[in-house]
């Protein structure tokens, strides 16, 4: 069992002041073993932070990154599950399922998490599972209206992945999860 | 050498006395064993006179002292038994007069006096009144100290208290409390006088020695608050103005130090209230070098436990003034101490403050009032520079800060700014920061414009240059974090009412404008983003007659977008502008759209030269206009034009072709009125197909081997998508063809093999056979392709 936390456009300060107290309470170091970042953090003191939740931080580059150094994209194997990481900034038309789903065929991997609309969205189509963790800070959006804060922390365990989207409505956390198997060692 | 030889003596003239001692008990004992009231009296004051000794520090001595002690209970207790002696208590009184010496002489007198007491034969107050007299036989400090000490052990259970048993027709509370007075002042005389002995060098070892003895002087306050009879009136009439006029008139700063302190943790806090004017009143009045700041500070931590614990005692506190005693008295020891450092007189408001906080957090104007006294202090004076100094004004003004968690509260002190200007730049950015952590950590908003302004004024420091700062006192590290935190607190301001909204956002805009080129980036997007959100939420409303309008506020956001040129920032302007596009899209106004797009557009043309830059702005570009509507055909038409010309000078190749075929999307929205130009999707396609052609062609010249074909299965992925949304003009006898040309490059004699193109490739073939697979229309649609 391999937790793996998913979260993206925080947009501090920016957009954003802080994480919610509720979410701060929550993420603990040492609970999680892999974090993978869309991007847009905005600072440096975001990456700290959450390098101090878990030393294994996957970041690729948003917009608005002040470190231009992260990578356009990125992929990372995690137990049977390849994972695939980027802002989505870079895809166009933005939030566009079959052109993400057409980045997840070129990155060739099981998951491809994305971010930059602020919405939440886990769906599965034929080249894999694509997740969007949302903001974490419910940061304004162009794209979406009414934004809650949101992230998402995966379960990978042998050929399944647990996804549970943590989001943040009306002040109280809930939470929501989703089962995807992998079938063999072949993509989803 | 010297000390341990002095130390080393010591201990010989100890054991000496105490074998002494022990020499005449034996006899004492045996004399006491065959009732022997001569021979008793004989070696007991043989073994007294081992106490005459001068050469023992207080330490030794009371070695010394316990030891004769407890042998003098033994002698009491034959004393007691008159049957035993034959002789009456008021005989043996008179007997023990004739000892030789007047030390042992008077140890056997209290001895005896204990005695006499207890046997009430005379009244207790005329023995008490000669013992204290008597004592005063004995001037030299040490001895005198220990004689008297026993005087009051001895007689501690016998004063004529209310209740006691000693009470009686003459015998009063008054006796009991004058014996303790004067014995109190005697010793402390004795105490005082050992500062005035001996030479310059052996100062602090008297002083040490002062020290050891300060207890026995002490302990009488203790007595003195043991007195059942004594009320809180007897106090004040009596008791605490004799103690106050002993402890002033013996000017020496050790004594008034211990005493003041050791006054105020006997008594209770009750008492202190209600003399709290006598008391406050003798401060002035001691020495100059009396750490007096220290007894103010413990009187008022004690007073502000006492209102904590006892809420039902806060009217008095009202009602004795007490606020007021204590910052005027505060006033004048600052005044009167003419030379006390200013870190001492701020230290001083601290403690008031605190008293303040915890026993009248709901009186603002003596907040107010003490942060004043402070204010007054510091004027006509440089900026501070002592550290120390710098400290307790930066504990000054956290302490409101703490108390109240809004910091709304904390804004309406009208002297708290005057305070911070008094600091030196490097603590008052601090202090700011202090201020922003508070309203972060406690969650707090700030709601109204001039609240807003009050607290911007506070952070003056973090948002422009003040005078006073030196250039190369700028780190970039620690410059990065403060203008964060500004930025931070930027989002905290915030009113549902519109109205209340824009007026916060124009005095935000006032101040950070002010800042100059280096706090711009990173104040103006957390200000843009405020007034969009803003802007959104106006969004359905209409009417101008509102003086909040989306056009209004976009007015506002370009001008503030606009100073970004001074920095100057066009990545971060350009994507600024373009959220306000977006946002103007969404309210439907097209021109301010259009004129936003247009700086945009201007900033890409002159400002943004590098590569990397350019492909990440032209993708935001198409991004953002692929999602606009409210345009009309000619509009849109110039921004498009554009748009596609940006993405045909790109340098690289690659970069070339896949902003090429980014902007198919501009000729296809998926909506239902969407654009949907199938024609020029295709052309798009095929321009970057022949791009991406001509990317083989030069690499295979330039390397010697063709590049990947990924840009051309990226190409395929996207005939497929319009394939798929039903554009007409993509056939499959197309993508078939595309299938093979990608086929036919990568079995080539000069094909680099690529796994990830492979992967890609084989990910999209997998695709198409998904969709053969899915039957109904689109099954049928991708009938026709063969993988």
């Amino acid at each position: 069992m391999v937790l793996v936390l998913a979260i993206g456009d925080l947009h501090i300060p920016h957009r954003a002041p802080d994480l919610p107290a509720k979410f701060k309470s929550m993420l603990v170091p040492g609970k999680i073993q892999h974090i993978i970042c869309t991007g847009n953090l905005c600072i440096k003191e975001v990456h700290d932070y959450l390098k101090s939740l878990c030393p294994s931080l996957h970041v690729t580059r948003g917009e608005y990154d002040e470190d231009s150094r992260y990578p356009e994209t990125k992929t990372i194997t995690i137990g049977q599950f390849k994972l695939g990481l980027c802002h989505g900034h870079q895809v166009v038309p933005w939030g566009d399922l079959d052109s993400l789903a057409m980045l997840q065929r070129q990155l060739d991997v099981d998951i491809l998490v994305s971010g930059h609309t602020h919405q939440f969205k886990a769906y599965k189509h034929e080249a894999g599972v694509v997740i969007n963790p949302g903001s974490a800070t419910g940061a304004y959006s162009s794209v979406t209206y009414d934004v809650n804060p949101s992230f998402v922390l995966m379960d990978i365990d042998g050929l399944r992945v647990v996804v549970y989207v943590y989001e943040l409505i009306d002040g109280e956390v809930k939470v929501d999860k989703i089962d995807f198997k992998k079938t063999s060692t072949a993509t989803i | 050498m010297m000390i341990s030889d002095a130390m080393e003596d010591e201990e010989k003239w100890l054991a000496e006395g105490i074998a002494g001692i022990q020499h005449n008990a034996f006899y004492m004992h045996r004399a006491l064993d065959a009732n022997n009231l001569r021979e008793a009296l004989k070696y007991s004051a043989q073994l007294l006179s081992e106490l005459r000794t001068s050469r023992l520090s207080p330490h030794k001595y009371y070695e010394l002292y316990m030891r004769a002690f407890d042998e003098l209970r033994k002698l009491e207790m034959f004393f007691k038994e008159e049957e035993r002696h034959g002789c009456s208590v008021m005989d043996l009184y008179e007997l023990v007069q004739h000892a030789g010496n007047i030390l042992p002489r008077l140890y056997l007198l209290c001895t005896v006096g204990s005695v006499y007491i207890k046997s009430k034969e005379a009244p207790t107050k005329d023995v008490l009144k000669d013992l204290v007299e008597m004592c005063r036989g004995v001037q030299h400090p040490i001895r005198g100290l220990f004689l008297r000490s026993y005087l009051a052990q001895i007689s501690r259970d016998k004063l004529p208290d209310i209740g006691s048993e000693y009470e009686g027709d003459g015998d009063t509370v008054m006796d009991a409390v004058e014996f303790v007075l004067q014995n109190f002042s005697e010793m402390n005389k004795l105490w005082v006088r050992m500062e005035l002995q001996g030479p310059a060098r052996v100062r602090d070892k008297m002083e040490k020695e002062r020290n050891e003895l300060r207890d026995l002087v002490g302990k009488n306050l203790h007595v003195l608050s043991q007195i059942e009879g004594i009320d809180l009136d007897l106090y004040k009439e009596t008791v605490l103005p004799r103690i106050l006029e002993q402890v002033v008139n013996c000017k020496d700063e050790l004594a008034q130090y211990y005493l003041m302190d050791c006054l105020i943790q006997v008594f209770p806090d009750e008492y202190h209230l209600q003399t709290l004017e006598t008391l406050l009143g003798a401060c002035p009045q001691l020495q100059p070098t009396v750490d007096i700041k220290t007894v103010l500070s413990q009187l008022m931590e004690r007073l502000s436990s006492y209102a904590a614990s006892s809420p039902e005692v806060l009217p008095e506190f009202l009602q004795v003034e007490a606020f007021a005693k204590l910052s005027t008295a505060i006033g004048k020891v600052i005044e009167t101490q003419g030379d006390m450092p200013i870190v001492g007189a701020i230290t001083l408001y601290v403690s008031l403050l605190t008293f303040t906080l915890r026993v009248h957090p709901d009186r603002l104007d003596y907040v107010d009032q003490v942060l004043g006294s402070c204010v007054k202090k510091l004027s006509n004076r440089p900026k501070l520079e002592d550290s120390r100094a710098t400290k307790q004004v930066v504990a000054l003004l956290s302490a409101p800060l703490e108390k109240y968690s809004d910091i709304v509260t904390s804004l309406t002190l009208s002297n708290y700014p005057r305070v911070m200007d008094h600091l030196d730049s490097g603590t008052n950015k601090i202090m700011a920061m202090v201020i922003i952590q508070s309203i972060m950590t406690n969650q707090a908003c700030v709601s109204s414009a001039d609240k807003v302004e009050v607290l911007f004024e506070l952070i003056k420091g973090l948002i422009k240059d003040l005078e006073g700062d030196s250039e190369d006192e700028l780190d970039e590290e620690d410059f990065n974090e403060e203008q964060n935190y500004v930025a931070r607190v930027i989002h905290v301001l915030y009113n549902d009412d519109p109205e209340e909204m824009l007026k916060i956002i124009c005095t935000v805009r006032k101040h950070i404008m002010t800042g100059g080129p280096k706090r711009l980036p990173f104040t103006v997007p957390p200000l843009v983003f405020s007034a969009l959100k803003l802007i959104r939420r106006l969004q359905n409303q209409d009417g101008d007659e509102d003086p909040a309008t989306p056009k209004k506020i976009f007015q506002l956001l370009n001008q503030t977008i606009e100073a970004l040129s001074y920095v100057p920032a066009p990545e971060l302007a350009l994507r600024l502008y373009l959220q306000c596009a977006e946002a103007a899209n969404d309210c439907d106004l097209e021109p301010v759209a259009y004129e936003f797009f247009t700086q945009a557009f201007v900033l890409y043309e002159e400002e943004i030269a590098d590569s990397k830059a350019q492909v990440t702005a032209i993708h935001l570009i198409i991004g953002t206009l692929q999602r606009t509507n409210v345009f009309g055909v000619e509009n849109r038409d110039t921004l498009t034009h554009k748009a596609t010309g940006y993405s045909a000078k790109l340098l690289k190749k690659p970069d070339h072709c896949r902003a090429v075929y980014a902007c198919s999307h501009l000729f296809w929205v998926d909506d239902q009125d969407g654009i949907k130009d199938g024609e020029r999707v295709l052309l798009c396609l095929k321009r970057a197909l022949r791009i991406a052609n001509a990317a083989q062609q030069m690499a295979n010249v330039a390397r010697g081997s063709s590049g990947p074909v990924t840009l051309f299965v990226e190409i395929l992925n996207k005939y497929l998508y319009y394939f798929e949304k039903g554009n007409t003009q993509i056939t499959s006898a197309a993508i078939q063809g595309l299938i093979e040309l990608i086929k036919t490059e990568m079995q080539s004699d000069t094909a680099t093999p690529d796994r990830i193109s492979d992967a890609f490739f084989a990910c999209t073939l997998r695709y198409i056979q998904f969709q053969k697979q899915k039957g109904g229309a689109m099954g049928e649609k991708f009938d026709t392709i063969k993988v």
